[in-house]
């Protein structure tokens, strides 16, 4: 078990270790927070659904809590590159256990962004309805953190080098961001964007938050912490079996 | 100490190492010689538990690496072709990092980092970051790394490239004086004859994937008749340029050095 600890340690060293990675990183959600918060504040409210930075907030979050888990899982390219991942695999551990210590550490550090900018949310404005369930965002958070953290070290375990990046930015990162809700209310949806968004695990994460934070639910809280839980043991199991392949 | 044979690797229709065979005995330092592309890497992977054979056995303190890793592991240090540092953290972090991967003691892992930073001339500088290090600082800090759990072999690919000869010259000495002292099996690669010719006690000569002589570098001169052991080298490897496809580690490798020099 030393051996997950250690490599969590090093995530978070290297966390801290990046100031200036980590005000690079508050850069994208402040803009989605306060641009369109305020930018298409008047027509939400004038469509009748109240507060749009109130909504849009939890999504900005779980949008933060996303791009930190994946680049963390997707690290292991750097790490490839760099020449420490060969450091970890001839390591005497089980691999499971190093990419145990690595998910652990990437989803620590994901949710730390994402208390971060939920800060930086209540500075802009934000103001939870429900102060009770405050911690349950936080393990909303967690969840998401774990889903995307392992579906990231499957991934970078898939890749070569740096080439499959962009690819996997576009395709995937993007399309599951603007697939969950983060930016509009899910109800009322066409037939196939409804469909599309309901098999994004990060709507079920961010639909969770705005429950426990502000009280409205498309799925039901409890839903979406069972499907993001089921998600996130299903790609743990393959990021580990994936990890576990790796040749060098 | 290592003893292999008939190892085989394929990929595709292309035999990286052709029915290889040989044995490295205790406390001995073995270089393993070749030009580019001739097998000498993959053979490493091989022997350290990074890549499967196709077919042949391998030993390693009598244990064969592919069915019992983790032991395997635990009996042997490496230092890889690349830099395999975490340059976000010092030297020793680095090193406790290691330690507490190989399972080395609290208590022993503190003293075995000192005395070997201290040999290695690192300790003044143990608590900077590694990316602000010198090349030839780095490769001292990765060969301390491979000695800390104590390991019975340690293998070194190429542990000299890119160094200038001062840091090359020191760095053997401290492979020799750790090889005295704690009768470590050390085997190496190098593309440098003079260093294999001091360093080593024997060498195998690999091309095309097949070993072309084996012997100490005084039995190598006298088989091929020639004065040095670059001569030997080349009159057993012919003097054609090898140019390997470059694979995408090769692109990595460019990219990784793109990247590090931009940082400068």
């Amino acid at each position: 078990m030393s051996a997950v600890y250690i490599l969590w340690l090093r995530e978070m060293k290297r966390y801290f270790r990046s100031r200036v990675q980590i005000v690079a990183s508050l850069g994208q959600p402040l803009l989605y927070l306060l641009v369109l918060g305020f930018g298409l504040g008047p027509v939400f409210q004038r469509a009748g659904n109240g507060n749009y930075l109130q909504f849009v907030a939890p999504g900005v979050i779980g949008m933060t809590v996303l791009f930190s888990s994946i680049f963390s899982g997707l690290g292991l390219l750097f790490d490839r590159q760099f020449g420490f991942l060969k450091e970890t695999l001839v390591a005497p551990v089980p691999r499971l256990q190093i990419m145990a210590g690595r998910t652990l550490g990437g989803a620590t550090v994901a949710v730390m962004q994402g208390l971060l900018v939920s800060v930086v949310c209540v500075i802009a404005g934000f103001r939870p309805v429900h102060f009770a369930t405050m911690p349950l965002a936080l393990i909303f958070m967690l969840l998401i953190a774990v889903v995307f953290s392992a579906l990231g070290v499957a991934i970078g375990s898939s890749l070569q080098d740096m080439q499959g990046f962009q690819l996997i930015m576009n395709f995937m990162v993007m399309p599951i961001f603007f697939l969950s809700g983060a930016l509009f209310p899910l109800s009322g949806l066409p037939r196939v964007l409804a469909l599309a968004t309901s098999i994004d695990p990060l709507s079920y994460g961010i639909d969770g938050m705005r429950a426990v934070l502000l009280g409205i639910t498309h799925f039901g809280a409890s839903t979406d912490a069972v499907v993001l839980a089921a998600v996130g043991a299903v790609l743990l199991v393959i990021g580990a079996y994936r990890f576990s392949k790796i040749e060098i | 100490m290592i003893r292999v044979r008939n190892l085989v690797k394929s990929f595709g229709s292309f035999t990286a190492v052709d029915d290889v065979s040989f044995d490295v005995a205790e406390g001995e330092i073995f270089a393993f010689l070749g030009p580019n592309g001739a097998g000498k890497t993959t053979t490493i992977k091989m022997l350290t538990t990074l890549l499967k054979p196709t077919s042949g056995s391998m030993e390693l303190d009598g244990l064969d690496p592919q069915t019992r890793q983790n032991e395997a592991r635990q009996r042997f240090g490496i230092v890889f072709q690349d830099p395999s540092l975490d340059g976000e953290l010092s030297a020793a972090e680095n090193m406790e990092l290691h330690g507490v991967l190989y399972h080395v003691p609290h208590k022993l892992r503190r003293q075995r980092t000192e005395e070997l930073l201290k040999l290695f001339e690192l300790w003044e500088r143990r608590g900077e970051q590694v990316k602000k290090f010198s090349g030839g600082m780095k490769r001292r800090l990765e060969i301390a790394r491979g000695f800390l759990h104590t390991p019975k072999i340690l293998f070194l690919d190429e542990p000299t490239l890119g160094l200038d000869p001062q840091s090359r010259n020191q760095l053997w000495t401290h492979v020799k004086k750790v090889n005295e002292a704690e009768r470590v099996t050390v085997f190496l690669t190098t593309h440098y004859m003079d260093e294999a010719d001091r360093v080593a006690h024997r060498i195998a000569v690999i091309d095309h994937g097949k070993l072309v002589a084996q012997g100490t570098p005084q039995e190598i001169k006298q088989q091929t008749g020639t004065a040095s052991l670059e001569e030997a080298f080349l009159a057993l490897t012919g003097s054609t340029i090898r140019d390997e496809s470059a694979g995408s580690a090769d692109q990595m490798r460019q990219f990784a050095q793109m990247w590090r020099g931009g940082k400068r």
